[in-house]
């Protein structure tokens, strides 16, 4: 297991450098930033110029790329074009979003795997019929709209919560945004609970331990519901990566200043130390909750082991 | 392998009596109950613990009605009221986006703005959207686009993720290394800057650019599902029974661990083609989706999702509709899966 | 099933997550106080796109900032626009090239410093070098020598200063123009000719971090994309002293959110009120609401360097299409009165006596389908047969306005798809086809004024090569117009000069005009006498809190 997890922490070293690679292509294949920088006004051609020159944009594409990571691998991850160092972006924003994506993933597993196990236990019954409704509601319904209904009803009509986050975002005010992230994905984690409840209730293991009179929540926590979590654990895996970089509508309608915004502003203002940086970050979320997942299967299913 | 021995013994006089007994229900009745029907029935059909993977399936002797298993599930299915409900909802979401003429003989495009965000009137049951048009013909006509983005891209997600994410669990090693990190670089593409690079540079006005965009970011979850399913599903005994039987890895992949694996799968792309059918929609709005005057439920859900306050009913109908869709496909995927489950026969 | 939950907890890896499960909706009950500081206004901002310099500002959300913290040689009177002299004793000129300005006595910046004509002189040489890429480093391409200090090449400067600029005593410097032009003088209300503290130049980095200015404010703290606290300054001495203690300016990513925290108590005033909230404005804030002109008209400009355009008869489509446009009915549905339909191409915040002309434009802006279909006909119809308006999606909700003008176009033209909305990804994107002359059809152009001069909303966007003639609009006779006008010596001569030209574009219609745009803002209880100026900024310093 030891030399497993090492041998995954190893092949992240290509993926970065393939990673960085791409979105830093993909950036300049949006084009020139510069003329953005002027508002609705035309910009003055020898000032864009003169920038486009501080910023390498006037290199060939290899050349900025290696001059990028040449800055990146002396700690430097270049700046916003409001003269922010991406690295300061980074440090405020990161910790906000990891916070915001806690509340969404404990929010999503403790009441998704919940409703899917009740569920699947009771199938056809009321309440497997209000969960299926629930899913519905969640898929068709925008995270814009249940946003701000639930911003609404707690911020301005019971006063509940603030409607806006403050800047320090601490864990308290994180937990209604959080709540709203998480609404999609519990949609996902209690199906696929539920379906793989339905499919493991009548494995030999359960039988086995019915037939030897186990008591019945240790049955459930103990046989079925632990052989019936790595697909949601593995949901959940890539879920975290995705809660993290795209949680832009949740973060615009609660005003955090995460992950998502600084993204989504990095890249319609075409700023490639931003979005690289902010990416590449991400995928080593990615690339750490899969080699997590994966080294959880093992814990969860004794018969799978990792050489 | 460190099997759980002492289970696998016990199985053997458990599980026999549940057999074709109980149903999922087992545990939602007292336990010793199931043990009523005597170990001669389970015992004459399933006396084994990889009875999961049944004879008839792997061509054994013991193939009872002769059917395989694909045949057999369809055998299920045609008699299950949920599948041909479902089944119905979707032919008829089908006509409806090849026809929409048939049910609705409105103009989706022509608006007047003198009536917008006006509520139901007569011949006008839905009421009108911001720009005064028949919220009700465009519900009808936004079935093609969104239906079409909905299974083409679903289908092609978890296809390809399925397929991707099979191989890499059941290899393992390099391929699994390899596969796996591809998908970890997609999975960081942020959705925007894929569809400002990948899709603005298409002018054409069909679905098709959007569908293979969606697809493109969509199979790496869908990969991860069933990397996770395989890798449980391949440690399995009936499988490790195949093998030792000599069964070939394409023979034990696609008939020993698909029809086991599959069922995660189902449940994801069923929900995912709900959100696809939204992603079309953000796209759109960002400018790099479907191009005007492309109608469609989520480019409609998304113009009412800002206008909630003032004129709730442009959301309902269709966000309504999606639902239904949705509703449609989740039922159909349960059926599936159902049928694919011997242990439910 | 009442085992499971319980259960769940009990598994040790995933204990933790239960305990902070069942602290839910314990902790969810915080919140709400929004931190309201006596006498302080807390106020919506926008995160300014470039570094906070006088001249690198060219957004509202900056120029917010500029106006409170900085005084330059003139200020645009809030309420009337009339440049009045802010620093400035007296700016005199016998010739409307060489300008002698001479200072009030007694200002200070904030951190002690007197206002003297180097400040002035010294930020107006940072400001032009290209060095320094500032953003309006263009506005001081009238001064004597820029082209030394800024050369068009992009290359490096021949000069370090500005050759045009001397600094004569304390309190008085000249400055000589490249042309004669009369109305310079009421454009120094502009922020980039702000003056500069020497600590912007000894220690630019912790300047940036904190501004120091002359104005009203000071800079107490600044936190970059999240909130900047400033407070009323007591050594300022215009006569425009902050009536408040002070403005906390909070960065919102959302409009809407702004508008929902003043709903629930937590913010004092939103300056830009969300449109699908317009109708129940009222409801929500009473009178707490303000929805008056500001100094932004927005524009269909055509492109006129595509022949299908600007052929010999296509005046009469571009006309015709501008009368397939029903104003009046957008302008209401979809705007709810906080644009008002053009008829001209200025902005009537610059009143009469400033060179706003309601109605200049004639017929041309008026709905009139009929007359639209005859008009588009003659002149050979749509460019084949059909016409598309291209936006950027990335900002605003342009396209509910794009969509319904087309509705307005195909419903007089009878067709469904004569006339579509294409949006474009990102404004940079945007801006680079309207560089590159990409554009195949009538594009959204929107006009922010920089200062209320009728010449700043024609010269810059519609003389031969002008820096944001987008259309590439080029007629001998509106450019001779504006020629003349810059070269009057009284304001009533030029003005009338600048409207013959503003003819020229009611014949030629090179672009649309559509409507001229309104600021709005929100307040709480808290607040009053709270007012925009022509910028659609509050004027902060006016405002009493409690």
């Amino acid at each position: 297991m030891g030399r497993y997890a090492l041998r995954r922490l190893l092949q992240m070293i290509p993926v970065f450098l393939g990673s960085t690679f791409l979105i830093f292509f993909m950036v300049y294949a949006l084009g020139d930033p510069v003329a953005a920088l002027f508002g609705d006004k035309a910009p003055d051609p020898a000032t864009a110029a003169r920038i486009r020159k501080d910023l390498y944009l006037d290199e060939p594409l290899w050349r900025q790329y290696t001059h990028y990571m040449g800055q990146v691998f002396s700690g430097h991850f270049g700046t916003a074009f409001n003269g922010q160092p991406v690295t300061e972006l980074m440090a405020s924003a990161f910790p906000v979003t990891l916070r915001l994506t806690v509340v969404a993933v404990v929010f999503e597993m403790a009441l998704g795997i919940t409703l899917g196990v009740l569920s699947g236990l009771r199938r056809g019954r009321g309440l497997d019929t209000s969960v299926l409704l629930l899913t519905l509601v969640v898929v068709a319904v925008p995270t814009f709209v249940s946003g701000t209904v639930l911003q609404y009803l707690f911020g301005v009509t019971w006063g509940w919560a603030r409607p806006s986050v403050s800047p320090e975002a601490p864990l308290a005010e994180l937990l209604l945004p959080g709540v709203v992230l998480g609404l999609v994905s519990l949609a996902y984690t209690t199906r696929l609970t539920r379906t793989s409840i339905v499919e493991n209730a009548r494995a030999d293991y359960v039988r086995t331990a019915v037939a030897k009179g186990l008591p019945r929540h240790r049955i459930v926590t103990r046989h079925l519901l632990r052989n019936s979590l790595i697909p949601v654990v593995t949901f959940i895996g890539t879920d975290i990566g995705a809660l993290m970089g795209g949680a832009i509508v949740t973060e615009r309608i609660f005003n955090i200043h995460g992950v998502g915004y600084q993204l989504y502003q990095g890249i319609l203002r075409q700023n490639s130390p931003t979005v690289v940086g902010f990416v590449t970050i991400l995928v080593i979320v990615f690339l750490l909750a899969n080699l997590l997942v994966d080294l959880l299967y093992a814990v969860l299913d004794p018969r799978i082991r990792y050489a | 392998m460190p099997e759980p021995f002492e289970t696998r013994y016990d199985m053997t006089e458990a599980i026999a009596p549940a057999g074709s007994g109980g149903g999922p229900m087992d545990l939602t009745t007292p336990g010793p109950q199931t043990l009523k029907g005597g170990p001669r029935r389970g015992l004459g059909r399933l006396p084994l613990p990889w009875r999961k993977e049944p004879g008839r399936r792997s061509g054994g002797p013991a193939a009872p009605t002769g059917r395989g298993l694909w045949s057999d599930a369809w055998h299920d299915l045609r008699r299950n009221p949920v599948f041909i409900a479902s089944g119905l909802t979707i032919f008829f979401l089908v006509v409806i986006a090849i026809w929409p003429q048939l049910i609705a003989n409105g103009n989706p495009y022509h608006g007047d703005l003198a009536r917008a965000q006006d509520g139901p009137a007569p011949g006008h049951p839905f009421g009108y959207d911001l720009q005064g048009r028949d919220v009700y013909t465009r519900t009808v006509y936004g079935a093609r686009a969104s239906i079409t983005v909905g299974i083409c891209a679903t289908l092609g997600a978890a296809l390809l993720g399925s397929a991707l994410g099979g191989l890499a669990g059941y290899f393992g090693g390099w391929w699994d290394a390899l596969l796996s990190r591809i998908a970890d670089v997609f999975f960081g593409i942020p959705i925007l800057l894929g569809g400002l690079v990948f899709l603005s540079v298409v002018t054409s006005g069909s679905v098709w650019p959007v569908v293979g965009f969606i697809v493109l970011l969509g199979w790496p979850q869908i990969s991860r599902i069933a990397r996770g399913s395989v890798v449980t599903v391949k440690e399995h005994d009936y499988v490790q029974a195949a093998r030792a039987l000599g069964a070939g890895s394409g023979r034990t992949l696609l008939r020993h661990i698909a029809p086991n694996a599959v069922a995660p799968v189902i449940v994801v792309a069923t929900i995912a083609l709900g959100t696809y059918i939204s992603l079309e929609a953000t796209l759109s709005f960002l400018g790099v989706g479907l191009k005007p005057p492309t109608v469609s439920w989520g480019i409609d859900i998304s113009s009412a999702a800002t206008q909630l306050r003032n004129a709730p009913h442009m959301l309902l109908w269709p966000a309504g509709a999606l639902s239904v869709t949705v509703l449609a496909f989740i039922m159909l995927g349960d059926a599936v899966r159902d049928a694919l489950d011997p242990r439910l026969r | 099933m009442r085992g499971a939950p319980y259960s769940l907890c009990a598994r040790r890896a995933l204990s933790a997550l239960c305990v902070s499960a069942v602290a839910l909706p314990l902790t969810a009950c915080g919140g709400g106080d929004g931190g309201a500081e006596d006498g302080v206004v807390r106020s919506s901002w926008g995160d300014p796109p470039n570094p906070l310099e006088p001249a690198n500002i060219n957004d509202v959300q900056g120029g917010k900032v500029l106006d409170m913290i900085f005084r330059g040689l003139k200020r645009y009177d809030p309420r009337t626009g009339e440049a009045k002299n802010a620093l400035a004793d007296r700016i005199d000129s016998s010739d409307q090239r060489n300008y002698t300005i001479t200072l009030k006595k007694d200002w200070r910046f904030a951190n002690g410093e007197k206002v003297t004509a180097a400040s002035f002189v010294n930020a107006w040489n940072y400001g032009a070098r290209i060095d320094h890429e500032q953003r309006n480093a263009y506005f001081f391409e009238y001064i004597e020598g820029y082209d030394k200090v800024h050369p068009a090449s992009g290359g490096a400067p021949t000069a370090k200063t500005l050759s045009g600029l001397r600094v004569k005593d304390e309190r008085t410097f000249t400055v000589r123009l490249t042309q004669k032009f009369s109305t310079w003088p009421k454009t120094l209300g502009y922020n980039a000719y702000a003056p500069l503290p020497r600590a912007f130049f000894e220690d630019h980095a912790a300047w940036l971090r904190k501004p120091v200015g002359n104005g009203p404010y000071q800079v107490r703290s600044y936190t970059k994309g999240s909130v900047m606290k400033l407070r009323a300054w007591g050594g300022y001495r215009g006569p425009d002293k902050a009536r408040n203690k002070g403005v906390d300016l909070r960065v919102y990513t959302d409009n809407n959110t702004a508008y929902t925290d003043l709903q629930a108590g937590n913010l004092d005033l939103v300056d830009d009120v969300p449109a699908q909230q317009l109708n129940f404005v009222r409801s929500d804030l009473g009178d707490r609401y303000i929805n008056q002109p500001a100094g932004i008209i927005q524009t269909l400009t055509f492109p006129m360097y595509d022949r299908a355009w600007s052929g010999p008869d296509k005046a009469k489509v571009r006309r015709g299409i501008s009368m397939a446009i029903n104003r009046a009915q957008i302008t209401e549905r979809i705007f709810h009165g906080t644009r008002t339909p053009a008829t001209d191409w200025t902005s009537p915040v610059l009143r009469r006596q400033g060179g706003y002309q309601p109605g200049l434009c004639g017929d041309a802006c008026r709905y009139d389908p009929a007359r639209a279909r005859k008009l588009i006909k003659a002149g050979g119809g749509l460019p084949g047969g059909r016409m598309t308006i291209t936006y950027n999606a990335d900002s605003g909700s342009h396209k509910d306005w794009v969509d319904a003008v087309c509705n307005s176009v195909n419903t007089v033209l009878r067709s469904d798809r004569a006339c579509v909305g294409t949006p474009v990804g990102t404004f940079a994107d945007y801006r680079n086809k309207m560089a590159g002359k990409e554009m195949t059809g009538p594009f959204r152009a929107g006009w922010q004024m920089d200062y209320p001069l009728i010449q700043n909303f024609l010269q810059p966007l519609y003389y031969t090569g002008a820096s944001s003639n987008d259309g590439h609009f080029s007629d001998t006779g509106f450019d001779r117009m504006v020629n003349q006008a810059n070269a009057a010596s009284a304001d009533g001569r030029a003005i009338a000069d600048f409207r013959d030209a503003e003819k020229v574009l009611a014949q030629q219609m090179p672009a649309i005009p559509l409507w001229y745009q309104n600021g709005s803002a929100g307040y709480s209880q808290r607040l009053s006498e709270v007012a925009l100026n022509q910028f659609s900024v509050p004027v902060y310093a006016r405002i009493r809190v409690g």
